[in-house]
């Protein structure tokens, strides 16, 4: 089923580049999106029977996947609105561009979910690199060139390093003997490998997959990929592109907790999610650009599922939970801040305000979006934070503990002042009668997210529950 | 040597020779220590190599440099004595490093070669202010990263040969293709010009 997904993705994304009849263009993708649905359904089913050699659907995989199901149809069909109602200035080519590369970034980080070999895993995580920019260099002008370079190169070296962390790895196999470098074999043979080479390939792949999953050291590049990018493309990198990163590196650290080096991981990841935390904070107290505040709040959230991660015990079920909520929370907040650039035509704070009065199912979207962003309790982020927290407090992490508390009010004091803004207070001057009427209709996909992101939460369907206790398996 | 004299070298055609003698130094030494390839393999090194890292990138870089106008300095933060002694130190710095490690599955040469080549690019790129330079920059780590799976393993699975091709491939087409847009955009293309996504 993969291959034939594989195939089938590739043939519509070059299909799409090509192609310059709208109509075509829409009937492929909505086949685009019964085809990734299938494909879903198929994994969902077919749990942990290996196919074609390098893949494997198992647990972390196929939940991952559903997600970005779930995620993926709403993006495509706000793509669609974006593409036709409110872009007078789009051309049959800069469509079928922008298509082609969603399709392209959309099948390649499902398929990095369920790669069982690190090499393949790295290929899709390039090409996810390649769409991604052309998703970010849409709009042509000199920022979203500034964004689109900075994001290529700080891609393309991190690239870099996790093929030195490969190399390393591959050294380390070799001393135990091995040449088999799928996840497996190394899961099954962790004890073997050479610590000295198997630290640096953590710390190699760790630091390069970081560009991806969107923690310090690497993260810069995606603030200014999801400032740049058009909503909807932001909405998937600010959730499916990071589950892509996340699932590299937790395979990674499933592969060192096998090991005696488990302590050490853990501590680099630690300070890593710390820091970003930190960033996340520095950089939200004071941002004024509504698209940037809602990328550094996705820091915030790595951060916080690394540090869940490191923690272990229950805090590895939680970050997978958090994660998982996150997926379905960000999009909804990116894919509504379209509908805010549509009303006032600007990112600046100073710009905006009074959405309740332009838009008021919308303005609920925003608040409800805030709410759940910033982990308030009726928030299904709030559970999983909170396990976090209870794993930190259980690992006797409590300076850790306390200083992410602190940061994590300052995050909602700086969140909470500018959506408030937003939301409330009139702006300085507007013309109000420039300001389109925006139906109501634009907002269900946002509602049906952050509905089941609480449902996911509070009332965890058993199969939602087993499949995360298996992918927790992973790591001993 | 070829890295000591990058960090003095001030006009940017004398990094592309060094780029170029770099590309055939990389040829001779995989030649000389793959002894036991197919033809087929050797083949796509030397494309790679030869082809590939000493003649296209060098020439396409020229390229760029001539259609955008750009001045010949390569214009350091740094005076180019202290970059030489930076190099010099992370030269001898890796020398100390790789002695402390014992395997035998390393080669000690390669690796000190290949750490120093990474790590003076992380240095070019981060010290000189054109954008051109970094691009000069991050080729000389994909070099280095090519030494490095040569110390690696001699034999050289088909999945790293396969790894570097798709490595260069697509870091060359991605920064190739963009840098050709920034010098349609950017009359005078300077990092001081991508400094506007700040908060």
């Amino acid at each position: 089923m993969i291959g034939i997904f594989l195939i089938g993705a590739f043939v519509i994304s070059g299909w799409l580049l090509y192609n310059r009849s709208g109509f075509v263009n829409y009937t492929l993708l909505a086949i685009f999106m019964a085809l990734l649905v299938i494909f879903g359904f198929y994994e969902f089913n077919h749990i942990n029977i290996k196919e074609l050699e390098f893949f494997k659907p198992d647990a972390i995989g196929v939940l991952l996947l559903v997600a970005l199901c779930v995620v993926a149809v709403p993006v495509i069909i706000h793509g669609y609105r974006y593409i036709e109602v409110h872009n007078v200035d789009e051309t049959p080519k800069s469509r079928g561009l922008f298509f082609g590369s969603m399709v392209l970034l959309i099948s390649s980080c499902s398929v990095v979910y369920l790669s069982s070999h690190i090499a393949v895993t790295w290929i899709f995580i390039e090409i996810t690199t390649l769409s991604a920019s052309a998703l970010i260099y849409h709009h042509r002008n000199l920022r979203a060139l500034e964004g689109v370079w900075k994001y290529v190169f700080i891609c393309a070296i991190s690239i870099t390093f996790v093929y030195i962390g490969i190399l390393f790895l591959s050294l380390s196999l070799k001393d135990a003997g091995i040449d088999d470098m799928s996840f497996e074999s190394l899961y099954a043979n962790a004890s073997k490998l050479n610590p000295f080479w198997l630290k640096l390939s953590f710390l190699f792949i760790f630091t390069g997959f970081t560009a991806k999953l969107g923690l310090v050291p690497m993260y810069t590049a995606g603030i200014d990929a999801k400032d740049k990018a058009p909503a909807p493309a932001g909405a998937l990198l600010a959730s499916i592109l990071m589950n892509a990163g996340f699932v590299s590196i937790y395979r990674m650290y499933a592969v060192m907790s096998h090991t005696s080096l488990q302590q050490w991981a853990n501590t680099v990841m630690i300070v890593a999610g710390l820091l970003s935390i930190f960033v996340a904070t520095v950089y939200m107290t004071r941002i004024k650009n509504i698209k940037r505040m809602f990328a550094y709040s996705g820091i915030e959230h790595m951060g916080l599922v690394i540090l869940g991660l490191a923690a272990g015990g229950i805090g590895v079920y939680a970050s997978i939970l958090h994660i998982v909520l996150h997926t379905l929370i960000k999009p909804s907040l990116f894919l509504q801040y379209n509908q805010v650039y549509w009303v006032y035509q600007s990112k600046s704070i100073y710009d905006v305000g009074d959405y309740f009065k332009y838009n008021k199912v919308g303005a609920i979207v925003i608040f409800l979006g805030f709410i759940s962003a910033t982990a308030m309790p009726p928030s299904g982020l709030f559970i999983s934070e909170f396990l976090i927290f209870q794993s930190l407090f259980e690992a006797h992490n409590i300076l850790i503990l306390i200083t992410v508390l602190i940061l994590l009010t300052m995050i909602i004091w700086g969140f909470g002042s500018n959506i408030f803004k937003l939301l409330f207070i009139p702006p300085l001057s507007i013309d109000e009668t420039k300001i389109p009427k925006i139906s109501s209709w634009e907002s269900l996909s946002q509602f049906i997210l952050l509905g089941l992101a609480v449902y996911l939460a509070y009332n965890p369907p058993m199969i939602f529950v087993n499949l995360i206790q298996d992918a927790v398996k992973l790591i001993s | 040597m070829s890295l000591l004299y990058i960090s003095i070298a001030n006009r940017l055609l004398t990094y592309l020779n060094i780029l170029v003698f770099q590309g055939f130094i990389l040829f001779g030494v995989t030649f000389l220590t793959l002894n036991k390839i197919s033809t087929v393999n050797l083949i796509l090194i030397m494309l790679e190599t030869i082809v590939f890292k000493a003649v296209a990138v060098p020439w396409f870089i020229n390229y760029v440099i001539k259609r955008n106008g750009i001045t010949r300095e390569a214009e350091p933060y740094l005076p180019n004595f202290v970059s030489l002694i930076i190099v010099t130190f992370i030269t001898v710095a890796t020398i100390i490093l790789s002695s402390s490690i014992k395997d035998v599955n390393l080669d000690k040469t390669f690796f000190v070669v290949a750490l120093s080549t990474i790590f003076t690019g992380l240095y070019l790129i981060v010290t000189r202010k054109k954008i051109i330079t970094h691009v000069i920059g991050y080729i000389i780590i994909e070099n280095g990263v090519f030494v490095l799976s040569l110390a690696v393993g001699n034999e050289m699975p088909m999945l790293v040969n396969l790894g570097i091709m798709l490595d260069i491939f697509a870091s060359v087409l991605i920064l190739g293709v963009f840098f050709n847009r920034i010098g349609d955009l950017l009359k005078d293309p300077d990092i001081d010009h991508l400094r506007i996504l700040k908060d």
